[in-house]
């Protein structure tokens, strides 16, 4: 990648660095909360609902503040969470969390809709042969929502490659640190003569996400057909 | 073994009362749709929970709602067949076959797979997905599945309603290995009188929730009041044993010393079968019948008459073969002075035997 400068290419490393681990530590909780969401009647249901859907709505600026507020050295989880030494206030780990939160809706609900699809006639044929509510999600649910659960999670990595509002009120715009590639291309338009660098990260958005939602699609219709039996 | 069962629930409209104790063999839930069948057996399997009852198999309880006790679905080790065939659609037919031998403990009495496999005639099916195969197969391949998890109960929820005719009678007969060939003790849902006829050791007959009758197939289905699916579906059953397959494409039986003919079986000589005779397919006499051309007359005696509310009536006779049920018009009743008691003869047309209500042996008698 010659033709990219070393700050461009910094931030292009760390915004695939932030969305993996966005990805794939708020996967679990994705499907769990997908299947609550699916499949259990419980009180409270609806505010969940609307707790997980509420970063798609509130202003990405808002969300920021409010991670600031609760994660920040201040903040009572940040105070917490300092004990242990750990501090995501200004760190990429901090990024990751905003794009994780902004990213989790998507993910959400393409994995509920897979398994609302599933018949939950085939959950009861398991448990009638004798297998435990677990398992029958490990070797019925799971299987059959792969496709669904493969779909959520590259729709979650673009969205979380396109962060911006969020992470830059929370995180700040620290190069190396936490200069995603949305912030650098915003930075690079804030300085005479970054036009080039910030084209050059543009282009390479678009790529990225093109590239992901092809690959959603075709990893998902693989799936779909090898677990639809045929 | 023996499944005991007692249950009150409310569904809907229905209001479930009932309790019958199951002998060892296959036990038939009988009655039309909406009489609370599927209702017993998803209690049973545990997928419903009853607002009160009982149901134990040789003692040990399911569920007791007195005693708060309740297992569930996965620890009552049965086997489910369900009408749908309800497959893992991204397993393959073995995987499909064994999901359940993971969980069956490890001293559980446990079927031969190979046997199994042999039995089904699915060994060609093995490593195909369940998309790929006919209704008929699927079915068999839910019936190893439910047996290969080594249940002590069978269930099976109209395990042929959804399938066309000929692919019941392709299935009919793996039924009947099952209960002859098998140890384990099965509940069988069905409306059709003539799966009944076939399978059942013994049948409960079921109307709004209640047992309307308790008892060997041959009695209940004897018993004009039982007929879940209208008058058209009424008829007796008779324990017969082929004779001789004649030249002329008749196969001789013998029903209690009469002999009954009918269209050539592919059963062999000397094997125990039962017949069921549809009520509709009798003409009564009471004279011994001359110049006609059915071949099959049976003597008797007028057991009971029931009017029905329109102009037919349902004559039990009594004879020699057993019970033949007879649908014919008050007017006739009337004419030939019907009463119980007075001797009549009961002629069967040979083509009312049909094959498909032709079943295997009995098994257990």
């Amino acid at each position: 990648m010659g033709w990219l400068g070393p700050a461009e290419l910094e931030a292009l490393k760390l915004s695939l660095r932030v969305s993996f681990w966005a990805t794939l530590v708020t996967l679990p909780l994705g499907i769990l909360v997908a299947y609550a969401l699916a499949r259990w009647r419980f009180p409270g249901r609806q505010v969940l609902n609307g707790l997980v859907h509420l970063p798609l709505i509130l202003p990405p600026v808002v969300t920021g503040y409010l991670l600031l507020l609760t994660f920040g050295i201040q903040g009572p989880l940040g105070k917490l969470l300092a004990e242990f030494g750990i501090v995501v206030a200004f760190r990429w780990t901090g990024a990751a969390l905003a794009a994780g939160i902004m990213a989790f809706p998507l993910m959400v609900r393409a994995i509920r809709l897979s398994i609302e699809a599933v018949d939950p006639k085939l959950e009861q044929a398991g448990a009638t042969l004798g297998a435990s509510r677990l398992f029958v999600f490990a070797t019925v649910t799971l299987p059959m929502i792969l496709p669904g659960v493969i779909a959520g999670a590259i729709l979650a990595f673009a969205k979380a490659m396109g962060e911006f509002g969020a992470t830059i009120t929370f995180v700040s715009n620290i190069p190396g640190q936490t200069q995603t590639l949305p912030s650098a291309v915003y930075a690079f338009l804030q300085v005479p003569g970054g036009e080039a660098a910030a084209t050059r990260l543009v282009v390479i958005s678009i790529v990225i996400a093109m590239g992901a939602l092809l690959l959603s699609e075709f990893v998902g219709r693989r799936v779909a057909a090898r677990v639809a039996g045929s | 073994m023996s499944l005991s069962v007692r249950l009150q629930h409310d569904l809907n409209d229905l209001r479930l009362d009932l309790s019958f104790d199951a002998p060892p063999g296959v036990t038939v839930l009988f009655g039309r749709s909406g009489s609370g069948k599927t209702t017993i057996v998803n209690a049973v399997a545990g997928l419903l929970k009853p607002m009160a009852g009982r149901v134990s198999i040789d003692g040990w309880d399911l569920f007791d709602t007195a005693q708060g006790l309740w297992l569930p679905p996965h620890k009552r080790r049965l086997g489910y067949i369900f009408q749908e065939g309800r497959l893992f659609p991204h397993l393959t037919v073995r995987q499909n076959l064994f999901y359940g031998t993971w969980f069956a403990p490890k001293g559980a009495r446990r079927e031969d797979p190979d046997k199994v496999i042999e039995m089904l005639g699915i060994g060609q099916l093995l490593n195909r997905r369940p998309a790929g195969l006919s209704g008929g197969e699927k079915q068999r391949v839910a019936i190893g599945r439910a047996l290969l998890a080594s249940p002590r109960l069978i269930l099976a929820d109209e395990p042929l309603a959804a399938l066309d005719d000929a692919r019941k009678a392709e299935i009919l007969p793996y039924f009947e290995r099952l209960r002859d060939e098998v140890s384990v003790p099965i509940l069988y849902v069905t409306h059709s009188a003539a799966e009944v006829a076939r399978l059942a050791t013994s049948v409960v007959a079921l109307q709004d929730g209640q047992v309307l009758r308790h008892g060997p197939a041959s009695e209940v289905l004897a018993d004009p009041s039982v007929a879940p699916a209208g008058v058209r579906a009424v008829g007796a059953v008779l324990q017969v044993r082929v004779v001789r397959h004649h030249l002329d494409g008749l196969t001789e039986l013998d029903a209690g010393g009469t002999p009954l003919y009918l269209p050539r079986i592919p059963h062999q000589v000397a094997e125990e079968l039962r017949i069921r005779i549809p009520a509709q397919e009798v003409i009564l006499s009471s004279k011994p019948p001359e110049g006609l051309s059915a071949l099959n007359v049976l003597q008797g005696a007028v057991d009971t008459i029931r009017a029905g509310e329109g102009p037919g009536a349902i004559v039990s006779v009594k004879t020699p073969a057993g019970t033949v049920l007879a649908r014919v018009t008050r007017r006739s009743v009337e004419a030939l002075g019907l009463q119980p008691g007075k001797p009549c003869y009961a002629v069967i047309k040979t083509v009312a035997l049909a094959p498909q209500d032709v079943g295997g042996h009995l098994g257990g008698h």
